[in-house]
This record gives C-alpha cells, sequence and structure tokens, in this order.
C-alpha cells in the first residue's frame, strides 16, 4: 500500500507540471498585450510599461514561466488590479465557500446517486428500475441554471421557506443552522446531474457484478440475499464507480459556477465569471489553477480510495 | 454454463431492422418524434408569420402569456417572448451542432492517428489529452472564454474543445483494436498507404463509435452552450440564444418568472430528446448492450412448472438422499427457447458418488445447478419435475428455506476458483462466513474452525492464508479453499461442477484425491459433474451420461466403463487417453450436437451415431432398464442383460 501511495503520489507532480505550464500559457495566448489586457485599455503606457517590467514580460517565455512558478510557489498568485488586493487571499477566501457548497453536492450526489443504481439495479424490470432510469434522465438533461431558478421562485418566493441567495443572512446569522438554510437549495440544485451520472453508472455496474461468478457462489453459500447484494454485490461495484466519483468532483466544482451565480454564492466560480467579464486576467489565472489542483487532488483521493477496497490494485 | 454459451443466431445489424429497434424502444422513438418536431419549428422559424424577436415595443413590456398577438408574452423591453424563443433554438442548436461537429472531427482524428500510431506518437497524443481532462470540464470552457473573450463563436470553440478528449479516448480504444486485426495488418502488407488505410479501412469500423460519442455528447453541449450564455459568455446582445434569454429572464425572476421559464422548458426538451434518442442509438450500436447482456439473475431460479412432475416409481430400498424426476430446464432469450435440460431423472443415496458425464453444452452443469435454483434467472426457468431432497421438493421452497439448504446441506464446488472466490475479501473472510451463515458461531470460535478447515484441506501456513486475497493464492490453493467451504457445514451432498478443469494437470489429481477423501470422512455424498470419464473412473460409484439435455445412460461406474450401452458412452470412454498408450488413437466424436433450441425428433444423437437407422429419428425414446441397476435411453443398445 505505501508502494502504491508514494507511486500515486510521485504519478501527479508531471501532471501539476503541465497543468502550471497551461494555464500559465494561457496568458501567454491572449492576443496582444498581456499587461495592457490586465490593466485594462485605459491605462497609461508608463503603468503598462511597470507592469511588463513587474512581470518579466519584456523577457522569453520560458524564463517568464520560471519567474512566475517561483513566485506561485511562494504563495504569489500576482495582484489583482480591479479588486486591488492579492489574487492569492481573494482565490482561498471564495474556494473556501465553493468547497463547502461543491463538498455537500458530492456526499448528496454519492449518496442518492449510488443508493438509485443500486435499487435500480436490483429491481430491475420492474416499475422502480423503470421510474428511477427516467427520474435519472430526466435530471440530467436539465439545465441546472435553470432548476435553480425553479427551485428559488418555488421555496424561496412561493413557499418562504428558505432564503434565495447567498451563504450568510446579512443581519443575526453566521452560525451552522444559518448556513445550512443557505446551503439547501444551491447544493441539491448542483447535485442533481452528478447524482444522476453516479446512478446510471452504479446501476450498470451492479448488473455487471451480480452476473459473476463470485455471487453465485455467495448465494450457494446460503448468504442471505440482502447481504449478497450489500456486501458482495456492492463492494464489486464501489470499485468501478470510485473513479467516477472522482471525475464527477469535477463536474460539480465546475457546475458550481452556475449555481454559485443563480444563488449568489460567495464562491470562486461566481468570482471567475465576474473576473472573466471584467478582464481581471490574473484573478482567472489564479481561480483557474486552484480549482483544477483541487480537481487533481480529488481524483488522487478516488484512487486511493479506490486501492483500499481492491487489493489487487495495490 | 455451458447452455449459456450456445451459439444463437443475433438479428444482423441493419437499416430495417435498426429502425424496428428504434420504435420497439418507446422511449428512443418518443426522443426521436420530439426532436423531429422541434427540429422542423426551428427549420421553419423564418417562414412562420411570427414578429421580430428584436422589435422592441416600450408600451407591450412584460405581457403575461396568453396574451392575443403574443402567446408566451413579452420581455422587460416588449419583444414578442414566442418569436425569441424560436430564433433562440435555432441559434442554439446551430451552436451545439456545430460545435459537437467540430469536437467529433478532431477527436476522432487525435483518436485514429493515436490508436493506429501507436507508440510514441499515441503517448504524446494521449497525455495531452490527460492533461486537457485535469481541467474540471466547465471550467475549461471558461478559461478558453476568458482567453478568447465572449462571445457566442468563441463560447462554441470553447465547448467542442472541452469535448475533443471524449472523442479522442473512444475513438483511440476503437482504433487500437482494430489496428492489431488481421486485414488491417494484410492492407499494410499489400503496401497501401498510412492515410489510405486509417480512411479506407478502419474508419467505417470505427464510425459507430464516432455516433455514439456523437448522440451521447450533443445534449451536454446544447446544455453547455447555454451555460456559458447564462453566464453573459456566449451570445451577446442582441444575439439571443436560450441561454442568455435564460440569463436576462433572471433578472426578472420576482416580477415576470414567465421570461426566464421558458426558455428553460425549451433547452429542457431539446436535451431530453438528444438524450433519449441517444440512448437508443447507444443501445443500438453498442454490441454488448444489444445482446442483452446486461440482465443480472435474480436470487433463485424462476420455477413454471405447467407441466406435473411424472413421477418415476418403484425405486427400490430405502429413501434416496436426491431424486430428480422430470427435471426440464430452458433459457428463454427473446424469441428463441433453449432446452438446456429437457427431462432428467437421478438418483443419488446417502454417501454416494455419482458422475455425471456429457460434453460441454449437454445440460450437466444446469442440471447441477438446478438443483438448488442457481440457474441465472434471467434467462433460465425451471419449467418442469420435480426435485426431492431428503424428501422435500427443493423447487417448491420459500426463499428462506432454500437458503438454508444452500450451503447448509448441499454445496457446491465450481469450476474456476479465481472467478468463484470474491476478490475483495480475504479467504478467511469467505470461509468464515460460509460458518456463520449456518451456525452459530463467536467470531473467534468461527475463525478457528476455518483455520483448522483450512489445514484439513492440506493450505500450509492456515494462519497466515486467512488473511491472504484468491489472487494472492495458487490456482490449486483457491480450489482447496473452495473446497473448505464447501465441507465447511458438513454438507449431505456436494456438487461438484469440474472442479479440477481450470487446473494444471499435476494439481488435478491431489485435488480430485482431497475431495474423495474428506466427502468419505464426512460421509457426504458427491454428485460430480465432468466431461472426463478417466475422473469418473477413479472417483465415481456410478455414471450417468448426459447428452443434449437428457441422461442417455446410467449404471455402476465398473460396468458402464467395461461395456457401455449407448454408442454415445462408448464413443466418450474412447476419448480418454490411457497413460503409456500413447500411440492409441484418441477420436474426437465427429459431429456436433444439437443445438438446444432445435431439437431433432427421436434420439438426439442419431446423426452423429453410426449405427443409426431410421426409425432412431421417430418418436419420443425412454430411458429403458436394460440390466439390473443400468438403464439406456437407445433402440439398439450395444449391451444388455436379456
Amino acid at each position: 500500500m505505501w508502494l502504491f501511495l508514494g507511486k500515486r503520489l510521485f504519478a501527479i507532480v508531471p501532471i501539476l507540471l503541465g497543468l502550471s505550464i497551461l494555464v500559465f500559457a494561457m496568458m501567454a495566448l491572449i492576443p496582444g498585450d498581456p499587461a495592457t489586457a490586465i490593466l485594462g485599455s485605459y491605462a497609461t503606457p508608463e503603468n503598462v510599461a511597470r507592469l511588463n517590467e513587474q512581470l518579466g514580460l519584456d523577457r522569453p517565455l520560458p524564463q517568464q514561466y520560471l519567474i512566475w512558478a517561483g513566485n506561485l510557489l511562494q504563495g504569489d498568485l500576482g495582484r489583482s488590479y480591479a479588486l486591488n488586493r492579492p489574487v492569492a487571499h481573494e482565490v482561498f477566501e471564495r474556494f473556501g465557500a465553493t468547497l463547502i457548497l461543491a463538498g455537500s453536492a458530492l456526499l448528496l450526489c454519492a449518496f442518492f446517486g449510488l443508493l438509485a443504481g443500486v435499487v435500480a439495479a436490483v429491481r430491475q424490470f420492474r416499475w422502480t428500475d423503470r421510474i428511477v432510469t427516467l427520474v435519472v434522465l430526466v435530471g440530467i438533461s436539465t439545465p441546472s441554471f435553470w432548476l435553480g431558478l425553479l427551485m428559488i421562485m418555488l421555496f424561496a418566493v412561493h413557499l418562504q421557506w428558505l432564503p434565495a441567495s447567498g451563504m450568510y443572512a446579512a443581519y443575526g446569522g453566521g452560525d451552522l443552522p444559518d448556513l445550512l438554510r443557505h446551503l439547501a437549495m444551491p447544493a441539491v440544485t448542483l447535485a442533481v446531474v452528478a447524482t444522476g451520472v453516479i446512478a446510471r453508472l452504479t446501476r450498470t455496474a451492479m448488473l455487471e457484478v451480480l452476473r459473476q461468478d463470485y455471487i453465485r457462489t455467495a448465494r450457494a453459500k446460503g448468504v442471505p440475499e440482502r447481504r449478497v447484494i450489500y456486501r458482495h454485490a456492492f463492494k464489486a461495484a464501489l470499485v468501478t464507480v470510485i473513479p467516477v466519483l472522482g471525475i464527477q468532483a469535477g463536474f460539480v466544482i465546475g457546475g458550481a459556477v452556475y449555481i454559485e451565480t443563480v444563488f449568489q454564492w460567495p464562491g470562486i466560480g461566481r468570482m471567475l465569471v465576474n473576473a472573466i467579464s471584467t478582464r481581471d486576467l490574473l484573478l482567472v489565472q489564479g481561480g483557474v489553477l486552484v480549482v483544477a489542483v483541487s480537481y487533481v487532488l480529488f481524483n488522487l483521493a478516488a484512487d486511493i480510495l479506490q486501492a483500499l477496497l481492491d487489493p489487487r490494485l495495490r | 454454463m455451458d447452455a449459456v454459451s450456445t451459439p444463437t443466431v443475433r438479428p444482423k445489424p441493419g437499416g430495417r431492422s435498426g429502425l424496428r429497434l428504434l420504435v420497439r424502444n418507446r422511449l428512443a422513438a418518443f426522443g426521436l418524434v420530439l426532436l423531429a418536431v422541434l427540429l422542423l419549428v426551428a427549420l421553419l422559424t423564418p417562414l412562420l408569420p411570427l414578429p421580430d424577436p428584436d422589435a422592441t415595443a416600450p408600451a407591450d413590456r412584460l405581457l403575461p402569456p396568453g396574451t392575443p398577438g403574443h402567446w408566451l408574452g413579452t420581455d422587460h423591453l416588449g419583444r414578442d417572448l414566442l418569436s425569441r424563443l424560436l430564433w433562440g433554438s435555432r441559434v442554439s442548436i446551430a451552436v451545439g451542432v456545430s460545435a459537437t461537429l467540430v469536437a467529433a472531427f478532431f477527436g476522432s482524428l487525435i483518436g485514429l492517428v493515436a490508436g493506429y500510431a501507436g507508440g510514441r506518437v499515441d503517448n504524446l497524443l494521449m497525455r495531452s489529452i490527460d492533461l486537457v481532462m485535469a481541467f474540471p470540464y466547465i471550467l475549461l470552457a471558461l478559461t478558453i472564454v476568458a482567453v478568447l473573450g465572449p462571445g457566442l463563436l468563441n463560447a462554441l470553440y470553447a465547448i467542442a474543445v472541452v469535448n475533443i478528449p471524449f472523442f479522442a479516448r473512444n475513438i483511440r480504444g476503437v482504433t487500437l483494436g482494430l489496428a492489431r486485426r488481421e486485414f488491417v495488418a494484410a492492407a499494410r502488407l499489400s503496401g497501401a498507404r498510412p492515410a489510405t488505410l486509417l480512411f479506407g479501412e478502419i474508419l467505417p469500423s470505427v464510425w459507430p463509435t464516432i455516433v455514439v460519442t456523437m448522440s451521447t455528447t450533443l445534449g451536454w453541449m446544447i446544455l453547455e452552450t447555454a451555460g456559458l450564455s447564462f453566464l453573459g459568455l456566449g451570445a451577446q446582445p442582441p444575439q439571443a440564444d436560450l441561454g442568455s434569454m435564460l440569463g436576462e429572464g433572471r433578472k426578472l425572476l420576482f416580477t415576470a418568472p414567465h421570461v426566464s421559464i421558458i426558455p428553460g422548458v425549451m433547452i429542457f426538451l431539446l436535451v431530453i430528446s438528444v438524450n433519449l434518442l441517444g440512448d437508443g442509438v447507444r443501445d443500438y450500436l453498442d454490441p454488448r448492450l444489444k445482446a442483452g447482456a446486461l440482465t443480472a439473475p435474480v436470487a433463485a431460479t424462476a420455477v413454471q412448472r405447467d407441466r406435473p412432475a411424472d413421477r418415476a416409481d418403484g425405486s427400490e430400498g430405502p429413501d434416496p438422499l436426491l431424486s430428480v424426476a422430470g427435471l426440464q430446464t430452458e433459457f428463454h432469450q427473446g424469441d428463441r427457447i433453449h432446452r438446456a435440460v429437457g427431462g432428467v431423472d437421478l438418483v443419488l443415496h446417502p454417501g454416494e458418488r455419482l458422475g455425471l458425464v456429457g460434453e460441454s453444452g449437454s445440460g450437466k452443469s444446469v442440471t447441477a445447478l438446478s438443483l438448488l435454483r442457481l440457474v441465472p434467472t434471467p434467462p433460465g426457468i425451471i419449467v418442469g419435475g420435480e426435485i426431492r431432497f431428503a424428501g422435500r421438493d427443493t423447487l417448491g421452497l420459500s426463499a428462506r428455506e432454500l437458503r438454508q439448504l444452500r450451503g447448509g446441506r448441499v454445496s457446491y464446488i465450481f469450476q474456476d476458483p479465481l472467478s468463484t472466490l470474491h476478490p475483495l475479501f480475504p479467504v478467511g473472510d469467505q470461509l468464515v462466513e460460509a460458518l456463520h451463515t449456518h451456525q452459530d458461531l463467536s467470531s473467534g470460535k468461527a475463525r478457528q474452525r476455518a483455520v483448522e478447515l483450512l489445514e484439513k484441506v492440506q493450505i500450509p501456513g492456515a494462519q497466515q492464508r486467512m488473511r491472504a486475497y484468491p489472487h494472492e493464492l495458487s490456482g490449486g490453493m483457491r480450489q482447496r479453499v473452495c473446497i473448505a467451504m464447501a465441507l465447511a457445514n458438513r454438507p449431505d451432498l456436494v456438487v461438484a461442477d469440474e472442479p479440477t478443469t481450470a487446473l494444471d494437470v499435476t494439481v488435478q489429481a491431489q485435488i480430485l484425491e482431497l475431495l474423495r477423501s474428506l466427502a468419505a470422512e464426512q460421509n457426504s455424498a458427491v454428485l460430480f459433474i465432468t466431461h472426463d470419464f478417466g475422473v469418473v473412473s477413479e472417483l465415481c460409484d456410478r455414471v450417468a451420461v448426459m447428452y443434449a439435455g437428457r441422461i442417455v445412460e446410467q449404471g455402476p461406474t465398473e460396468e458402464v466403463l467395461s461395456a457401455p450401452a449407448h454408442p454415445y458412452t462408448a464413443k466418450l470412454i474412447e476419448c480418454v487417453p490411457v497413460l503409456g498408450e500413447s500411440d492409441r488413437k484418441v477420436e474426437a466424436i465427429p459431429g456436433l450436437p444439437p443445438a438446444v433450441d432445435e431439437l431433432p425428433a427421436g434420439c438426439h444423437f442419431a446423426d452423429r451415431c453410426p449405427f443409426a437407422e431410421d426409425q432412431c429419428r421417430r418418436g419420443e425414446l425412454a430411458l429403458e432398464n436394460i440390466g439390473r441397476d443400468r438403464a439406456a435411453r437407445c433402440r439398439k443398445p450395444l449391451w444388455s442383460e436379456a
């Protein structure tokens, strides 16, 4: 296991390196002069020149990258001119909010997706299976930003059960119940699509596993059917579903962009959209980098979890 | 699973049957119709008598749906929503389809080249793809828009790029398989240029994969384009697609919800119709799903005995441990019915060892699995007969009663111990589970018993091996574990289904001896399924020979071996190589057993029998007594007492 862990950790080094190059290249690819792009078209020539020097933009690209990567390793992602504060501060503050949202959505979709998938597989060809299949199809075909609006209309406007937007109430909020009340709608909305994907996959994986010889062995041993399904079959199905959970983490973090916009959640997705509109490119760069790295780590976690379940992988 | 592997004729994919399949899949047909209607409306939009979608009319702002002249109402600038909806749909569909085509083109190209070239080219391309996929999907699209700047065309590029990896990966996988096939190698040898080969030979075979990937990603792409426009990063005013309409309408959520709800409904309808159709296309083009392979068997074989069991009476002596009468097990696949077991009678006394012998597909495994209803349903159904174990009909037992028999008084040993042991649990845990299921033991006591059992099957270092996973053991060791598991609850009957077939020849003899001695020690009866008469002669007191789902001969092993009555038995015995007689001719039986979905009348063996006459092919043939404790299903037995 330790060897596996070491290998796996080592393997993400080139991925991180590649990511950093790609994110860096993004800036280099922007048409026109980067400093002008960063400062906006109203910038004075002096300011542009100063920024060019600051960022080392007058030097050759490889050297620029080294400077940038060096700063990155010291936690310096540059400065957001629109917000007038360091990018790193802004990004990490926002990322916390996104993690709360995406993490809850992931928990929701893992729980309900696995449950629905198992139930559908076990009741294959019966009504339960058909209903789950249909609900899943509707779920993955629904635009999440639209679903969010419908939820707001129903639960915030019509029923007035939940707040329509934000992370905490403006007055008297700030505690956990307040956070949960604000979190409920965005987290559920964000989880819907991923739940559908996971339910589908779990169903297929369960069907595949239930046909295996070792399931027949368990039944031939007289193991109660409930145990056959939830212990023997589910564990094996989980091995194939877990990597997909890792991939879904990416969809959930990405999908948070819409949900944060709809529910005014102060996360990194909304920050990115604003930054793109205002052409605050260093902020975009920092945000993209942090999210991408977190996605790599989510996948790493999924790999490790998978190896913990399956001794053949370690 | 002999019977399952019998070749079946599948409908060939083709235009007409494809259409029929699509129609049979009602959801896919619904998707097709819905999509066709939406596309038709979008196409005809310029011809419809609609107001200008961009004409503002401040006096008519935010009219509710149902207003005459504005059936879906108007937005905050007084523009007609129906007109905007239809024009917007055109934009959304066009962008979604274009993005799909762009992604399909570049993705497939990368996949084809990587899969065909292999080696370093493949490595480089696929590592780049991996890197792109290391970004969360939507984030990557956002980044591209950030670089290129907001706009509908840039959103299109972004969505296309983000989807390239899906195509590249899928198509590379298929190409990789194809590039190693004979027809490609042959074309390569004949001097075809790589490009000719790639597009002339490989592309046609890869085409279905491309279509499936397109049909599964198109929905996503429409959704994501709408998403980018919703965020204000796609279509820019005054141009509008469904996403940007939704985005504008969002600001009016509290005053005029219809402005944002209506475009959302349209996106939803578009995407779900594409997804429904896509699922249908995938089911049709993906051979694995088409064969109906993905069905999970239920806990016990279905029993639908519409035929009464014709009880074979006159069984002499003490009550048998197991008696099977007229057992019929069928596999129902589509319109075809495979009669895997067509009326089997068996009797097994306590402590007796009976060999059930036959070729692959003779129905011997299915017979064995039918005893405790372990034949997979679907497609298996037990349609007739009676199975009495210790006086009770196992086909009529409740789930709970059946479970008590399984692994308790009757246990199984299967063919391949690698696939029959659970790969994710240590063998010790699996053994302990067998004990716990039928005995009320403390967990410490159960583990101790498990170690004893492992020692009994001669596994060295049993204590340590408890923690070993199946893949860490050798084939022989694994089968020893299975034997230990089968004997854990001192069963009255052990059903061993070709337990040595998957093993090394050198290990086979040891395993057989182990099984024989342990069964004898516990006085367990053994039903031994094999295709090998050599094994039967070493292990079994009596033998029953199966052919095409029926018993054709049975009797004491010695007698049958020395004087077989059925020509088939005689042929099978000839097949056994004898040690030390290497120049003896081992003859395969000419011909093949009949397909069990098209059984001939009369004797099923007639077509391969050297002695067959016309009368052999007529009427029903019974298993008749030909001597004391001997029976054969043959008009002209080679041996009989009379």
